[in-house]
Protein backbone atom coordinates (compact mmCIF):
# COMPACT_ATOMS: atom_id res chain seq x y z
CA UNK A 1 0.00 0.00 0.00
CA UNK A 2 1.43 3.52 -0.85
CA UNK A 3 0.51 6.38 1.25
CA UNK A 4 0.24 10.38 0.39
CA UNK A 5 -1.28 13.37 2.26
CA UNK A 6 -3.72 13.94 -0.72
CA UNK A 7 -4.64 12.44 -3.44
CA UNK A 8 -5.87 14.45 -7.01
CA UNK A 9 -8.00 12.66 -9.18
CA UNK A 10 -7.51 14.29 -12.94
CA UNK A 11 -5.11 17.07 -13.85
CA UNK A 12 -7.31 19.53 -15.70
CA UNK A 13 -7.58 23.10 -14.63
CA UNK A 14 -9.37 21.86 -11.03
CA UNK A 15 -6.66 19.26 -10.81
CA UNK A 16 -3.03 20.77 -11.80
CA UNK A 17 -4.64 23.83 -9.24
CA UNK A 18 -5.86 21.89 -6.66
CA UNK A 19 -2.66 19.79 -6.50
CA UNK A 20 -0.17 22.98 -6.70
CA UNK A 21 -2.68 24.95 -3.74
CA UNK A 22 -2.31 22.23 -1.61
CA UNK A 23 1.72 21.45 -1.98
CA UNK A 24 1.79 24.95 -1.97
CA UNK A 25 1.20 24.67 1.91
CA UNK A 26 3.76 21.97 2.31
CA UNK A 27 1.40 18.42 1.81
CA UNK A 28 2.82 15.45 -0.35
CA UNK A 29 0.10 15.67 -3.18
CA UNK A 30 -0.36 12.52 -5.57
CA UNK A 31 -1.98 13.84 -8.81
CA UNK A 32 -3.22 10.93 -10.97
CA UNK A 33 -3.74 11.51 -14.56
CA UNK A 34 -5.19 8.61 -16.94
CA UNK A 35 -3.74 10.60 -20.15
CA UNK A 36 -0.06 10.33 -21.08
CA UNK A 37 -0.12 14.41 -20.51
CA UNK A 38 -1.14 16.10 -17.43
CA UNK A 39 -3.45 19.27 -18.69
CA UNK A 40 -6.60 17.46 -19.47
CA UNK A 41 -9.36 18.98 -21.80
CA UNK A 42 -7.01 22.39 -22.08
CA UNK A 43 -4.53 20.89 -24.24
CA UNK A 44 -6.92 21.55 -26.97
CA UNK A 45 -8.08 24.97 -26.70
CA UNK A 46 -6.13 27.09 -28.88
CA UNK A 47 -8.70 29.94 -28.38
CA UNK A 48 -7.77 32.35 -25.52
CA UNK A 49 -9.53 32.43 -22.75
CA UNK A 50 -11.71 35.30 -21.43
CA UNK A 51 -12.15 36.91 -17.44
CA UNK A 52 -9.92 37.96 -14.97
CA UNK A 53 -5.99 38.25 -15.73
CA UNK A 54 -5.86 35.78 -12.70
CA UNK A 55 -7.21 32.77 -14.72
CA UNK A 56 -5.39 33.78 -17.22
CA UNK A 57 -7.29 35.23 -19.56
CA UNK A 58 -6.22 36.50 -23.25
CA UNK A 59 -3.74 32.93 -22.45
CA UNK A 60 -4.77 30.25 -24.73
CA UNK A 61 -5.90 27.00 -23.34
CA UNK A 62 -2.75 25.11 -24.11
CA UNK A 63 -0.32 27.28 -22.88
CA UNK A 64 -2.50 27.14 -19.17
CA UNK A 65 -1.91 23.76 -19.25
CA UNK A 66 1.74 24.41 -19.78
CA UNK A 67 2.19 26.67 -17.37
CA UNK A 68 0.89 24.89 -14.93
CA UNK A 69 1.77 21.46 -15.25
CA UNK A 70 5.53 23.32 -14.85
CA UNK A 71 4.53 24.05 -11.61
CA UNK A 72 3.72 20.98 -10.74
CA UNK A 73 6.75 19.79 -12.46
CA UNK A 74 9.05 21.28 -10.32
CA UNK A 75 7.56 21.69 -7.14
CA UNK A 76 8.89 19.19 -4.47
CA UNK A 77 5.78 18.25 -2.89
CA UNK A 78 3.84 16.81 -5.96
CA UNK A 79 4.44 13.52 -7.13
CA UNK A 80 2.20 13.52 -10.88
CA UNK A 81 1.38 10.33 -12.68
CA UNK A 82 0.12 10.23 -15.71
CA UNK A 83 -0.75 7.40 -17.62
CA UNK A 84 -2.60 6.13 -14.37
CA UNK A 85 -6.26 5.18 -13.96
CA UNK A 86 -7.82 5.57 -10.63
CA UNK A 87 -10.42 2.47 -10.86
CA UNK A 88 -12.36 2.91 -7.66
CA UNK A 89 -12.47 4.06 -4.12
CA UNK A 90 -12.97 1.49 -1.62
CA UNK A 91 -15.03 2.06 1.82
CA UNK A 92 -11.59 2.59 3.81
CA UNK A 93 -10.78 5.40 1.88
CA UNK A 94 -8.16 3.51 -0.12
CA UNK A 95 -8.15 3.71 -4.10
CA UNK A 96 -7.71 0.91 -6.13
CA UNK A 97 -5.29 2.61 -8.83
CA UNK A 98 -4.32 1.07 -12.65
CA UNK A 99 -0.75 1.88 -13.31
CA UNK A 100 0.31 0.70 -17.09
CA UNK A 101 -0.60 -3.17 -16.56
CA UNK A 102 -0.28 -3.49 -12.98
CA UNK A 103 -2.48 -2.04 -10.06
CA UNK A 104 -1.69 -0.41 -7.16
CA UNK A 105 -3.31 0.34 -3.63
CA UNK A 106 -3.18 4.11 -2.40
CA UNK A 107 -3.91 5.05 0.89
CA UNK A 108 -4.81 9.24 0.67
CA UNK A 109 -5.45 10.81 3.89
CA UNK A 110 -8.01 13.39 1.55
CA UNK A 111 -9.15 13.10 -1.63
CA UNK A 112 -9.78 15.64 -4.22
CA UNK A 113 -12.00 14.59 -7.72
CA UNK A 114 -11.08 16.37 -10.28
CA UNK A 115 -12.70 14.26 -12.78
CA UNK A 116 -14.10 16.71 -15.10
CA UNK A 117 -17.27 15.66 -17.46
CA UNK A 118 -18.32 14.00 -20.17
CA UNK A 119 -20.17 14.87 -23.30
CA UNK A 120 -23.96 14.61 -23.35
CA UNK A 121 -25.27 12.61 -26.01
CA UNK A 122 -28.47 13.87 -28.19
CA UNK A 123 -31.64 11.49 -28.96
CA UNK A 124 -32.64 11.35 -32.65
CA UNK A 125 -32.32 8.88 -35.54
CA UNK A 126 -29.27 7.80 -36.98
CA UNK A 127 -27.48 9.45 -33.84
CA UNK A 128 -25.24 6.22 -33.45
CA UNK A 129 -24.01 6.65 -37.22
CA UNK A 130 -19.87 7.40 -37.31
CA UNK A 131 -19.61 10.55 -38.10
CA UNK A 132 -21.16 11.85 -35.07
CA UNK A 133 -18.91 12.73 -32.64
CA UNK A 134 -18.95 15.36 -29.79
CA UNK A 135 -17.40 18.30 -29.95
CA UNK A 136 -14.85 18.15 -27.70
CA UNK A 137 -13.59 15.34 -29.31
CA UNK A 138 -13.39 17.03 -32.90
CA UNK A 139 -11.67 19.72 -31.05
CA UNK A 140 -9.20 17.22 -29.87
CA UNK A 141 -8.97 14.83 -32.95
CA UNK A 142 -8.03 18.48 -35.43
CA UNK A 143 -6.52 20.19 -32.44
CA UNK A 144 -3.97 17.56 -30.63
CA UNK A 145 -3.44 14.83 -33.61
CA UNK A 146 -4.12 17.08 -36.71
CA UNK A 147 -7.04 14.78 -38.25
CA UNK A 148 -10.00 16.39 -39.99
CA UNK A 149 -12.99 14.83 -38.58
CA UNK A 150 -14.47 15.04 -42.05
CA UNK A 151 -15.23 17.60 -45.06
CA UNK A 152 -18.18 19.36 -44.20
CA UNK A 153 -19.74 19.56 -40.83
CA UNK A 154 -23.29 20.32 -39.31
CA UNK A 155 -22.66 21.82 -35.69
CA UNK A 156 -25.31 21.01 -33.12
CA UNK A 157 -25.55 23.45 -30.73
CA UNK A 158 -24.58 27.24 -30.62
CA UNK A 159 -23.39 27.43 -26.66
CA UNK A 160 -19.36 28.43 -26.30
CA UNK A 161 -18.01 24.85 -27.35
CA UNK A 162 -20.18 24.76 -30.77
CA UNK A 163 -19.26 28.53 -31.71
CA UNK A 164 -15.64 27.75 -30.98
CA UNK A 165 -15.15 24.65 -32.14
CA UNK A 166 -16.85 25.56 -35.33
CA UNK A 167 -14.17 28.28 -35.75
CA UNK A 168 -11.57 26.13 -35.20
CA UNK A 169 -12.62 23.54 -37.78
CA UNK A 170 -12.95 26.85 -40.45
CA UNK A 171 -9.32 27.27 -38.96
CA UNK A 172 -8.34 23.87 -40.11
CA UNK A 173 -9.89 24.31 -43.82
CA UNK A 174 -13.30 22.27 -42.75
CA UNK A 175 -16.24 23.76 -43.97
CA UNK A 176 -19.21 24.06 -41.59
CA UNK A 177 -22.19 24.18 -43.64
CA UNK A 178 -24.35 25.48 -40.42
CA UNK A 179 -24.71 25.61 -36.89
CA UNK A 180 -28.60 24.75 -35.11
CA UNK A 181 -29.59 25.92 -32.09
CA UNK A 182 -32.76 24.49 -30.53
CA UNK A 183 -32.93 27.69 -28.31
CA UNK A 184 -34.35 31.07 -29.89
CA UNK A 185 -31.40 33.01 -29.45
CA UNK A 186 -27.57 32.02 -29.60
CA UNK A 187 -26.54 30.52 -26.30
CA UNK A 188 -22.64 31.63 -26.26
CA UNK A 189 -20.46 34.92 -26.13
CA UNK A 190 -21.66 36.96 -29.63
CA UNK A 191 -17.81 37.73 -30.22
CA UNK A 192 -17.49 33.96 -30.97
CA UNK A 193 -20.80 34.08 -33.07
CA UNK A 194 -19.84 36.84 -34.85
CA UNK A 195 -17.12 35.21 -35.90
CA UNK A 196 -18.56 32.68 -37.76
CA UNK A 197 -21.11 35.24 -39.31
CA UNK A 198 -18.30 36.61 -40.78
CA UNK A 199 -17.25 33.61 -42.23
CA UNK A 200 -20.40 33.63 -43.96
CA UNK A 201 -21.69 30.30 -41.10
CA UNK A 202 -25.30 30.51 -41.00
CA UNK A 203 -26.09 29.88 -37.47
CA UNK A 204 -29.86 28.38 -37.19
CA UNK A 205 -31.63 29.53 -33.63
CA UNK A 206 -34.96 27.29 -33.13
CA UNK A 207 -33.71 24.56 -35.02
CA UNK A 208 -32.13 21.46 -34.41
CA UNK A 209 -31.45 17.74 -35.74
CA UNK A 210 -34.07 15.62 -37.06
CA UNK A 211 -31.90 12.47 -38.23
CA UNK A 212 -28.01 11.87 -39.38
CA UNK A 213 -28.98 9.69 -42.75
CA UNK A 214 -26.21 6.98 -44.09
CA UNK A 215 -25.66 3.28 -44.27
CA UNK A 216 -22.02 3.18 -42.45
CA UNK A 217 -21.40 6.72 -41.80
CA UNK A 218 -23.17 10.19 -42.06
CA UNK A 219 -23.88 10.85 -45.52
CA UNK A 220 -26.25 13.95 -44.75
CA UNK A 221 -28.43 15.53 -41.97
CA UNK A 222 -32.08 16.69 -41.85
CA UNK A 223 -32.56 19.76 -39.93
CA UNK A 224 -36.32 21.28 -38.31
CA UNK A 225 -37.86 24.64 -37.05
CA UNK A 226 -38.65 23.90 -33.73
CA UNK A 227 -41.55 26.17 -31.98
CA UNK A 228 -41.26 27.95 -28.65
CA UNK A 229 -42.41 24.72 -26.58
CA UNK A 230 -39.61 22.74 -28.65
CA UNK A 231 -41.61 20.90 -31.13
CA UNK A 232 -40.52 20.09 -34.47
CA UNK A 233 -42.67 22.24 -37.30
CA UNK A 234 -43.28 20.14 -39.62
CA UNK A 235 -42.67 20.96 -43.62
CA UNK A 236 -39.66 22.81 -42.44
CA UNK A 237 -37.46 20.13 -42.99
CA UNK A 238 -34.26 21.03 -44.45
CA UNK A 239 -31.33 18.16 -45.55
CA UNK A 240 -28.11 19.36 -45.60
CA UNK A 241 -24.54 17.25 -47.52
CA UNK A 242 -23.08 16.83 -44.66
CA UNK A 243 -20.30 14.02 -43.95
CA UNK A 244 -20.01 14.75 -39.76
CA UNK A 245 -22.61 16.39 -37.01
CA UNK A 246 -21.43 17.57 -34.57
CA UNK A 247 -22.68 17.29 -30.95
CA UNK A 248 -22.32 20.51 -28.83
CA UNK A 249 -25.57 20.36 -26.39
CA UNK A 250 -23.43 20.09 -22.92
CA UNK A 251 -21.82 18.18 -20.19
CA UNK A 252 -22.15 15.99 -17.42
CA UNK A 253 -20.24 15.41 -14.59
CA UNK A 254 -18.46 12.40 -14.63
CA UNK A 255 -18.83 11.78 -11.05
CA UNK A 256 -18.66 8.17 -10.52
CA UNK A 257 -15.88 8.18 -7.68
CA UNK A 258 -18.06 10.42 -5.67
CA UNK A 259 -20.93 8.28 -6.23
CA UNK A 260 -18.73 5.45 -5.20
CA UNK A 261 -17.32 7.54 -1.96
CA UNK A 262 -21.36 7.83 -0.72
CA UNK A 263 -20.91 12.06 -1.06
CA UNK A 264 -24.42 12.75 -1.03
CA UNK A 265 -25.48 13.40 -5.30
CA UNK A 266 -28.49 16.36 -6.24
CA UNK A 267 -29.45 16.01 -9.93
CA UNK A 268 -29.17 20.15 -11.31
CA UNK A 269 -30.11 20.74 -14.50
CA UNK A 270 -28.55 23.93 -14.55
CA UNK A 271 -25.04 22.00 -13.83
CA UNK A 272 -25.10 19.77 -16.09
CA UNK A 273 -26.63 16.58 -14.05
CA UNK A 274 -26.00 14.70 -10.91
CA UNK A 275 -23.56 17.26 -8.70
CA UNK A 276 -22.12 16.69 -5.52
CA UNK A 277 -23.24 18.51 -2.48
CA UNK A 278 -20.83 20.55 -0.92
CA UNK A 279 -19.87 23.18 1.53
CA UNK A 280 -17.80 26.19 0.36
CA UNK A 281 -14.58 24.10 1.07
CA UNK A 282 -15.59 22.32 -1.82
CA UNK A 283 -15.50 19.45 0.80
CA UNK A 284 -18.18 16.75 0.03
CA UNK A 285 -21.17 14.72 2.15
CA UNK A 286 -18.12 12.82 3.16
CA UNK A 287 -15.50 14.06 4.99
CA UNK A 288 -12.29 14.38 3.40
CA UNK A 289 -13.39 13.85 -0.38
CA UNK A 290 -13.35 17.32 -2.21
CA UNK A 291 -14.93 17.77 -5.70
CA UNK A 292 -13.51 20.42 -7.75
CA UNK A 293 -14.29 21.42 -11.49
CA UNK A 294 -16.74 20.31 -13.86
CA UNK A 295 -17.21 17.18 -11.68
CA UNK A 296 -19.13 19.46 -9.07
CA UNK A 297 -21.07 21.06 -12.02
CA UNK A 298 -19.97 22.12 -15.04
CA UNK A 299 -18.67 25.65 -15.91
CA UNK A 300 -16.15 27.56 -17.00
CA UNK A 301 -12.07 26.64 -16.67
CA UNK A 302 -11.76 29.89 -14.96
CA UNK A 303 -14.27 28.46 -12.10
CA UNK A 304 -12.18 25.31 -12.37
CA UNK A 305 -9.30 26.75 -11.56
CA UNK A 306 -10.53 28.36 -8.54
CA UNK A 307 -12.54 25.45 -6.87
CA UNK A 308 -9.40 23.82 -7.47
CA UNK A 309 -7.38 26.34 -5.24
CA UNK A 310 -10.35 26.19 -2.72
CA UNK A 311 -10.29 22.57 -2.65
CA UNK A 312 -6.59 22.33 -2.70
CA UNK A 313 -6.09 24.68 0.25
CA UNK A 314 -8.61 23.65 2.16
CA UNK A 315 -7.50 19.67 1.90
CA UNK A 316 -4.16 20.84 3.23
CA UNK A 317 -5.47 23.08 5.67
CA UNK A 318 -7.41 20.18 7.31
CA UNK A 319 -4.26 18.07 7.49
CA UNK A 320 -2.73 20.82 9.55
CA UNK A 321 -0.50 22.26 6.66
CA UNK A 322 -1.11 26.45 7.05
CA UNK A 323 0.88 29.38 6.18
CA UNK A 324 0.14 32.81 7.16
CA UNK A 325 -1.72 34.30 4.25
CA UNK A 326 -3.62 30.98 4.06
CA UNK A 327 -6.97 32.38 5.68
CA UNK A 328 -6.43 35.34 2.73
CA UNK A 329 -5.68 33.00 -0.06
CA UNK A 330 -8.71 31.40 0.59
CA UNK A 331 -11.02 34.36 0.94
CA UNK A 332 -9.54 35.97 -2.23
CA UNK A 333 -10.72 32.16 -4.39
CA UNK A 334 -13.96 32.52 -2.75
CA UNK A 335 -14.56 35.85 -3.29
CA UNK A 336 -13.69 36.18 -7.05
CA UNK A 337 -15.40 32.67 -7.72
CA UNK A 338 -18.66 34.71 -6.25
CA UNK A 339 -17.49 38.00 -8.74
CA UNK A 340 -16.86 35.42 -11.96
CA UNK A 341 -20.64 33.59 -11.57
CA UNK A 342 -22.20 37.43 -11.19
CA UNK A 343 -24.08 39.08 -13.59
CA UNK A 344 -26.18 37.94 -16.49
CA UNK A 345 -24.83 35.18 -17.74
CA UNK A 346 -24.14 33.59 -14.33
CA UNK A 347 -27.95 33.56 -13.26
CA UNK A 348 -28.55 29.56 -14.28
CA UNK A 349 -25.17 28.81 -12.72
CA UNK A 350 -26.11 30.25 -9.45
CA UNK A 351 -29.42 28.72 -9.32
CA UNK A 352 -27.73 25.34 -9.92
CA UNK A 353 -24.78 26.06 -7.39
CA UNK A 354 -27.68 27.35 -4.78
CA UNK A 355 -29.03 23.68 -4.75
CA UNK A 356 -25.90 21.75 -3.62
CA UNK A 357 -24.03 24.65 -1.69
CA UNK A 358 -24.40 24.18 1.98
CA UNK A 359 -23.20 26.52 4.62
CA UNK A 360 -21.13 25.44 7.79
CA UNK A 361 -18.36 23.57 8.26
CA UNK A 362 -18.47 20.03 6.59
CA UNK A 363 -21.67 19.46 4.06
CA UNK B 1 -7.66 13.26 -43.28
CA UNK B 2 -4.65 15.27 -42.40
CA UNK B 3 -4.76 19.59 -41.37
CA UNK B 4 -1.63 20.96 -43.16
CA UNK B 5 -2.08 24.26 -42.72
CA UNK B 6 -2.98 26.03 -39.39
CA UNK B 7 -3.00 29.54 -38.74
CA UNK B 8 -2.33 28.46 -35.23
CA UNK B 9 -0.95 25.70 -34.71
CA UNK B 10 1.98 23.79 -36.10
CA UNK B 11 1.97 19.94 -36.22
CA UNK B 12 5.40 18.93 -36.17
CA UNK B 13 6.55 16.22 -38.62
CA UNK B 14 6.34 12.76 -36.94
CA UNK B 15 7.99 9.16 -37.79
CA UNK B 16 5.62 6.89 -39.83
CA UNK B 17 5.00 3.57 -38.98
CA UNK B 18 2.84 0.55 -40.66
CA UNK B 19 0.16 -1.18 -39.24
CA UNK B 20 -2.35 -3.94 -40.51
CA UNK B 21 -5.76 -3.10 -40.31
CA UNK B 22 -8.25 -5.82 -40.95
CA UNK B 23 -4.75 -7.28 -42.98
CA UNK B 24 -4.33 -4.27 -45.19
CA UNK B 25 -1.35 -2.67 -44.81
CA UNK B 26 -1.58 1.25 -43.99
CA UNK B 27 0.17 4.20 -42.57
CA UNK B 28 -0.22 6.32 -39.23
CA UNK B 29 2.04 8.11 -37.35
CA UNK B 30 3.80 6.52 -34.24
CA UNK B 31 2.22 7.43 -30.48
CA UNK B 32 -0.74 8.48 -31.71
CA UNK B 33 -4.43 7.31 -31.15
CA UNK B 34 -4.90 4.37 -33.39
CA UNK B 35 -8.23 6.31 -33.82
CA UNK B 36 -6.65 9.32 -35.42
CA UNK B 37 -4.53 7.66 -37.66
CA UNK B 38 -7.35 5.19 -39.04
CA UNK B 39 -9.56 8.78 -39.46
CA UNK B 40 -6.76 10.19 -40.97
CA UNK B 41 -7.17 7.11 -43.86
CA UNK B 42 -10.88 7.79 -44.37
CA UNK B 43 -12.22 4.40 -41.89
CA UNK B 44 -14.24 5.48 -39.57
CA UNK B 45 -16.49 1.72 -39.06
CA UNK B 46 -14.41 0.56 -36.25
CA UNK B 47 -16.97 -2.06 -35.10
CA UNK B 48 -19.96 -3.52 -35.30
CA UNK B 49 -22.91 -3.41 -32.73
CA UNK B 50 -23.46 -6.74 -31.15
CA UNK B 51 -27.34 -7.54 -32.15
CA UNK B 52 -28.26 -5.62 -35.19
CA UNK B 53 -24.89 -5.13 -36.93
CA UNK B 54 -24.92 -1.52 -37.00
CA UNK B 55 -21.38 0.55 -37.56
CA UNK B 56 -19.65 2.20 -34.66
CA UNK B 57 -17.32 4.69 -34.85
CA UNK B 58 -15.40 7.41 -32.69
CA UNK B 59 -17.33 9.82 -30.65
CA UNK B 60 -16.06 10.90 -27.14
CA UNK B 61 -12.01 10.93 -27.69
CA UNK B 62 -11.34 10.80 -24.08
CA UNK B 63 -11.46 6.94 -23.54
CA UNK B 64 -14.79 7.29 -22.05
CA UNK B 65 -18.21 5.97 -24.16
CA UNK B 66 -16.47 2.68 -25.20
CA UNK B 67 -18.40 3.57 -29.28
CA UNK B 68 -14.71 2.69 -30.81
CA UNK B 69 -13.48 -0.54 -29.61
CA UNK B 70 -11.31 -2.82 -31.82
CA UNK B 71 -9.43 -6.23 -31.75
CA UNK B 72 -5.99 -5.20 -31.51
CA UNK B 73 -3.08 -7.81 -31.41
CA UNK B 74 -5.22 -10.08 -30.51
CA UNK B 75 -7.27 -7.98 -27.24
CA UNK B 76 -10.94 -7.31 -27.89
CA UNK B 77 -12.10 -4.41 -26.33
CA UNK B 78 -9.53 -1.73 -26.30
CA UNK B 79 -10.08 1.67 -26.65
CA UNK B 80 -8.70 3.19 -29.70
CA UNK B 81 -9.40 6.66 -28.81
CA UNK B 82 -6.61 5.99 -26.18
CA UNK B 83 -3.98 3.60 -27.37
CA UNK B 84 -1.12 4.68 -29.39
CA UNK B 85 0.06 3.59 -32.78
CA UNK B 86 2.92 1.29 -32.88
CA UNK B 87 4.55 -0.50 -35.61
CA UNK B 88 3.25 -3.48 -37.04
CA UNK B 89 0.17 -3.51 -34.42
CA UNK B 90 -2.59 -4.99 -35.83
CA UNK B 91 -5.89 -3.94 -35.45
CA UNK B 92 -8.70 -5.39 -36.70
CA UNK B 93 -13.05 -4.15 -36.83
CA UNK B 94 -14.51 -5.95 -33.67
CA UNK B 95 -18.16 -7.71 -34.68
CA UNK B 96 -19.74 -7.51 -31.22
CA UNK B 97 -18.77 -8.05 -27.92
CA UNK B 98 -15.24 -9.53 -28.76
CA UNK B 99 -13.39 -12.73 -26.81
CA UNK B 100 -10.92 -12.99 -24.06
CA UNK B 101 -8.14 -14.11 -25.45
CA UNK B 102 -6.89 -17.53 -24.54
CA UNK B 103 -3.40 -18.28 -22.94
CA UNK B 104 -1.17 -20.78 -24.87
Amino acid sequence: MKRTDIAVCGSGPAGLSAAISAASLGAQVTLFEREDVLGGQLVKQIHKFFGSEKQYAATRGIEIARILARQVEVSENIQALPGTTVLGRYRDGSLMVERGQSVEIWQPQRLIVATGASETMLPFPGNDLPGVYGAGAVQTLMNVYGVAPGRRVLMVGAGNIGLIVSFQLLQAGINVEAVVEAAPQVGGYLVHAAKLRRQGVPILTSHTIKEAHGVDGVEGATIVQVSEDWQPIDGTERFLEVDTVCLAVGLSPLAELLWQAGCQMRYVPELGGHSPVRNEHMETTVKGVYAAGDVAGVEEASTALLEGQIAGLAAAASLGYSSEDLPRLLDEAMSELVSLRAGPRGEKVRRGISQVLRHGETA
Amino acid sequence: MRITKHPVIHFPERRRVKFLFDGREIEGFEDEPIAAALIAQGIRVFSRSPRHGRARGFFCAIGNCSSCLMQVDGIANVRICVTKLAPGMRVETQRGRGHLVEKD
